[in-house]
This record gives structure tokens, C-alpha cells and sequence, in this order.
């Protein structure tokens, strides 16, 4: 599991969150949402050990995870930022075998080998291995970016926003993809996924963990925090939480 | 077929080597080839190492229309030399021990740089965007002070200055080829080392860093391996700004591939091809003595126009 124990986090010395504490589930699917500026992409980089806290830690399966070194973070988290760089020439294959790069350290060996392959298919890419991503399709290309993170083979993915800029179809392919991942059982990920899409955190997410102004609001199970009152609350704005078709949907009214 | 491409690059470098060092070759033929490879080794070294320099530097700023000259070497050179005129005199700038001066030349740009980069990066972890804009800055700084000692030179003086401030491979010594071409080869052999994690690295810092890599030290030692290959090769010839952006474009279009194994070498080839290739029409084929670095800026820097023109729009 992830604790988050009295963190604060600062950018340029400015506190954009603070006193952060929660746990977050060793498997399932976990959401962060909030308003625009609520904090949620710098506490994912706080959970990836990226963000040095200002206060307060981040045990990651009980390891402090911004005192470990890089190459041993690298092991325990992986991390997905928003708008990755797109290399010149870079094959889907090879933007996947970067994710081993933890593990070989640039001598990449079979097993190495077997995990691009297993992640080609997992994501459905196979086909696409030898496209250059900058010929690919922002959705093909985001799956791409998942993809690679999941080769990194770390008990965590954190994943900041993938499904922006994609459409309904990628979107919720991504996020059954990842939401198989996070089930319990062997090889199961915990997944952190920053969203701003409510629909598809009601949808798959097992957790939640919702901010505000860059302080925790509330963080649980989803039934209990993604509730009509809470969510209006959060974002200020009239939403409403019901049923289709046995699945909640989170509606502005 | 990387390999191949990066084969016919070699081969396309090894045709240019010949005609320049046997087109039009008359006696006595021993002492005009001394001459000829003498140039031919300075101008490989040249190409060479700005060609890959550019390619590193490019890497770790994440910018494809950097140049390592960006950042004030050219700057500091001519300042160096319009500072050795002024308090020498003409004569004293001409009568200067060669060797001397070029390895201080090579300590000198080679320890700014670093102080630079060194300073920047231990304020601000690796925050590659203020680096160059610092090293811009200073090169503002220093071209400004040297535009100002350059009012007060008197003409011929600066007639001397204006030369130094253009690269010219006319008399490079041999000793100083000797002294350059180890550097060089260590610092190609160290940049090839770096190269996996380089590939790492041109997927930018936060990537970087989520994948094990220690970005602030490599982007520190890439920085030192640029200064190095930079130094040498401005202290070699003079500043050549552009010359880098073309190599790099050129090399990176021709093997069409991503990983810096290949991106280095070809690079490095094709910068020292342009060199090789543009001498030789300047000086065999148009009998031209004009300098070859103010094409090649010219070339690179519409170059550079193309690419960010070929940003907005693509």
C-alpha cells in the first residue's frame, strides 16, 4: 500500500499541497480528482518520489519512497506524466523497451524481451510495433506511453491524465485495460490515475482520493466519496450521482 | 540498413577525404599532401566533434534547434581574442607561441562552460531552460564587452580580431592535431558510453527520472563532454555557431534513427563531411580562399529558419 503521512509538497517554494494524509489500497483501481489546481498531478509526482516533500513522507510498500535512490524508485513506481515528449523516430517497440530500462540498465536481456512483447499485447499494439509514433493517433500513441509503463513491471503505475484529448473509444479502452491490471491476483498493479473524466472514475475506480485547494477533502472506497453531495461540493457546481444500467454515471444537473 | 546508411555516410566521408587530399595534386607532392592532411585532420576534428556535441547538447536541453555555441563559447573565444589584441598590440597577438595559446584557449572554454553549467545546474537541480538562457545571457554579456574593447583597437588591429572571429583551418599546427585528437577520441568514447542513457534522456527529465536515471549527473556529464568537444574544436578553428545544427539535422535525417549509438557517429561524420566537402569545392574546385565558415553559418542558419518554420506548421 501507499501512505501518505502529513505530506507537503512545494513547487519554486510555494505549498501547493499540505498535510496530506491517507493510505492508498496495495491493488485496485485508485482516482484522483478535484478542480483544476487542486494539486493532483504534484502529489502523483510526491507518490513517484519525483517531489522531494517539504514535510511529511510517502511509504511505498514501506519504503520512503523520495529518500530511495532513482534506479530503486524506478523499480517500485512507474509514472506517466501528461504530454510526454514525442521522440523523432521512435518505434512503439522501443518507446516499450524503455520502460525495462530499470531493469537492464542498457543492456536489455530475453526476459527483458518477453515483457515488451507481453505489453504489446496486453495493449493491443502488436500490430504497431514497428510504426513510428509520430505517425500514430493521439489515442494509439497514449496507449503507447501506458504501455511502456506497464512493462516497467512496478507494483505501482501512476498515471497523470492519459485519457486527455482522447475520445470516448480510446478512453474507456485505457481504462478497461488498465482496470484489468489493477484486479487482485498474481501480477496485479495498483493503479493511480489522475482523472478529470467523473464518468470513467465512477466507472472503474475502486478508490478515490479527492482534493481541493491543495488539501485532501476526502479519500475512501468510491461508493462513499463519489456521492451526489460530495461531488457538487468539490466542484462547486450541481452534479449528480445515479444508475445506468447498473453502473454509476455522474450526470451535471 | 542503419548500418548501411551509416556505411554510406562513411563511404561519402572517405570519397571526400580522397579528392581533397589527391584532386589536382602536382609536385612536389610530399610536402603539399604534409600541408593538405594537416587541414584534412583539423577539419575532421572540427566536424567531428561539434557534430556530436550538438547532438548530446540537444539531447539534454530537449531541443532539436540548439546548438552548443547558443550558450557563449563563440562568444568567449572572440572575446578572448579581441582581449589578447588589446593588451598585446597586433604583433604580440601574431607572435603568440601557438601551442600555448591553444591549450589556454581549450582551459579556458572548457572551464567557463563548466563553471556555467556547473553553477546553474547546483542552483536549480537540472532546469535545462535557465542553463541556456543564462549561457545566452552571458553570451550577450561577453559579446557586448567585446564589441565595446573592439572600438577602441586601432583599424589594423581589428582587421586581426574580425579574422580570428571566423573559423579558418589555414595553420593549424601539428602539434596541437596531436594534442586535440585524444581528447577527442576519449570524449567520442565517453559520449558512446553515455549513449543508452542518452536515448533515455531525449524523453525528457521527468521521464527520465520516473525510469532510474540519475538526470541531474548525466546531464552534468554530458555538459562536460559538450565543453570538451566544443573547446577543442573552437580553440582548433575558430566558432563555427551553425555548424552543429547542420551536422545533427543532417546526420539524424540521413540514419533516420533515434538511438545516440548511431545519432553520435552520424553526426560526427556528417559534420565532418560538410567541412570536408565544402573545403574542397572552396579551394579545388572554385580556387576560392574565401572562408568556408560563412557559408556554412549561412547554410545552417537558414537551416535552422526551415526547422522552426517546419514547427509552427507541422
Amino acid at each position: 500500500m501507499i501512505q501518505i503521512e502529513n505530506l507537503t509538497l512545494q513547487r519554486d517554494g510555494q505549498p501547493i499541497l499540505t498535510g496530506v494524509e491517507t493510505t492508498i489500497p496495495a491493488t485496485g483501481l485508485t482516482a484522483l480528482i478535484g478542480p483544476n489546481g487542486a494539486g493532483k498531478s504534484t502529489l502523483l509526482h510526491g507518490l513517484a518520489g519525483l517531489l522531494p516533500p517539504a514535510a511529511g513522507r510517502v511509504l511505498v510498500n514501506g519504503i520512503d519512497i523520495a529518500s530511495a535512490r532513482p534506479a530503486e524508485r524506478a523499480l517500485r513506481v512507474a509514472l506517466l506524466t501528461q504530454n510526454p515528449l514525442l521522440v523523432p523516430r521512435l518505434s512503439v517497440r522501443d518507446l516499450i523497451g524503455f520502460g525495462r530500462w530499470p531493469h537492464h540498465r542498457g543492456r536489455p536481456r530475453q526476459e527483458d524481451r518477453d515483457h515488451v512483447d507481453e505489453a504489446l499485447r496486453v495493449f493491443d499494439l502488436s500490430a504497431l510495433e514497428h510504426r513510428s509514433l509520430d505517425s500514430l493517433s493521439g489515442g494509439q500513441r497514449q496507449r503507447a506511453y501506458v504501455a511502456m509503463a506497464h512493462a516497467q513491471a512496478t507494483p505501482w503505475m501512476l498515471l497523470d491524465e492519459p485519457l486527455s484529448a482522447l475520445d470516448p473509444r480510446y478512453a474507456r479502452d485505457i481504462m478497461e485495460r488498465l482496470h484489468r491490471l489493477s484486479r487482485p491476483g498474481e501480477g496485479a498493479r495498483g493503479v493511480v490515475i489522475v482523472l478529470h473524466d467523473l464518468g470513467m472514475a465512477a466507472r472503474y475506480a475502486d478508490w478515490v482520493v479527492t482534493l481541493r485547494d491543495g488539501r485532501l477533502v476526502r479519500s475512501g472506497p468510491r461508493p462513499e466519496v463519489m456521492t451526489t453531495e460530495a461531488l457538487s461540493a468539490l466542484f462547486e457546481t450541481g452534479l449528480a450521482v445515479d444508475e445506468c444500467r447498473g453502473r454509476p454515471v455522474v450526470l451535471p444537473v | 540498413m542503419t548500418l548501411r546508411r551509416l556505411g554510406l555516410l562513411s563511404a561519402a566521408l572517405a570519397l571526400g577525404v580522397a579528392l581533397f587530399l589527391f584532386w589536382g595534386l602536382r609536385a612536389p607532392q610530399g610536402f603539399i599532401l604534409s600541408l593538405r592532411s594537416t587541414k584534412l585532420a583539423a577539419l575532421l576534428l572540427v566536424g567531428g566533434s561539434v557534430g556530436a556535441a550538438t547532438v548530446m547538447f540537444q539531447t539534454v536541453t530537449t531541443n532539436r534547434l540548439l546548438t552548443p555555441g547558443i550558450v557563449g563559447f563563440d562568444s568567449l573565444f572572440v572575446l578572448l581574442q579581441t582581449t589578447l589584441v588589446l593588451t598585446l598590440g597586433g604583433a604580440g597577438y601574431a607572435g603568440l607561441p601557438p601551442i600555448p595559446k591553444f591549450l589556454i584557449e581549450t582551459a579556458c572554454l572548457t572551464g567557463a562552460a563548466m563553471l556555467l553549467f556547473g553553477w546553474v545546474l547546483r542552483r536549480d537541480a537540472d532546469d535545462m531552460t535557465k542553463l541556456v538562457l543564462t549561457g545566452v545571457i552571458f553570451g550577450v554579456l561577453m559579446r557586448g564587452l567585446a564589441g565595446f574593447m573592439q572600438r577602441i583597437l586601432d583599424p589594423s588591429e581589428f582587421a586581426i580580431v574580425q579574422q580570428a572571429s571566423f573559423a579558418t583551418f589555414a595553420g593549424v599546427d601539428p602539434l596541437m592535431l596531436a594534442i586535440a585528437l585524444p581528447v577527442f577520441l576519449a570524449a567520442l568514447a565517453l559520449s558512446l558510453w553515455l549513449a543508452p542513457a542518452l536515448d533515455v534522456a531525449a524523453l525528457g527529465r521527468t521521464a527520465a527520472l520516473s525510469l532510474g536515471v540519475d538526470h541531474g549527473r548525466l546531464a552534468l556529464a554530458t555538459l562536460g563532454l559538450i565543453s570538451v568537444l566544443v573547446a577543442v574544436a573552437t580553440a582548433l578553428a575558430g566558432p563555427m555557431t551553425f555548424l552543429g545544427l547542420l551536422a545533427a539535422s543532417l546526420g539524424a535525417a540521413a540514419i533516420r534513427r533515434h538511438e545516440h549509438r548511431l545519432l553520435i557517429p552520424a553526426a560526427a561524420l556528417t559534420g565532418a563531411l560538410i567541412l570536408v566537402a565544402g573545403q574542397f569545392v572552396f579551394e579545388r574546385l572554385l580556387g576560392l580562399q574565401s572562408t568556408l565558415a560563412v557559408i556554412v553559418e549561412f547554410f545552417g542558419g537558414l537551416l535552422f529558419l526551415a526547422l522552426v518554420l517546419k514547427r509552427r506548421t507541422g
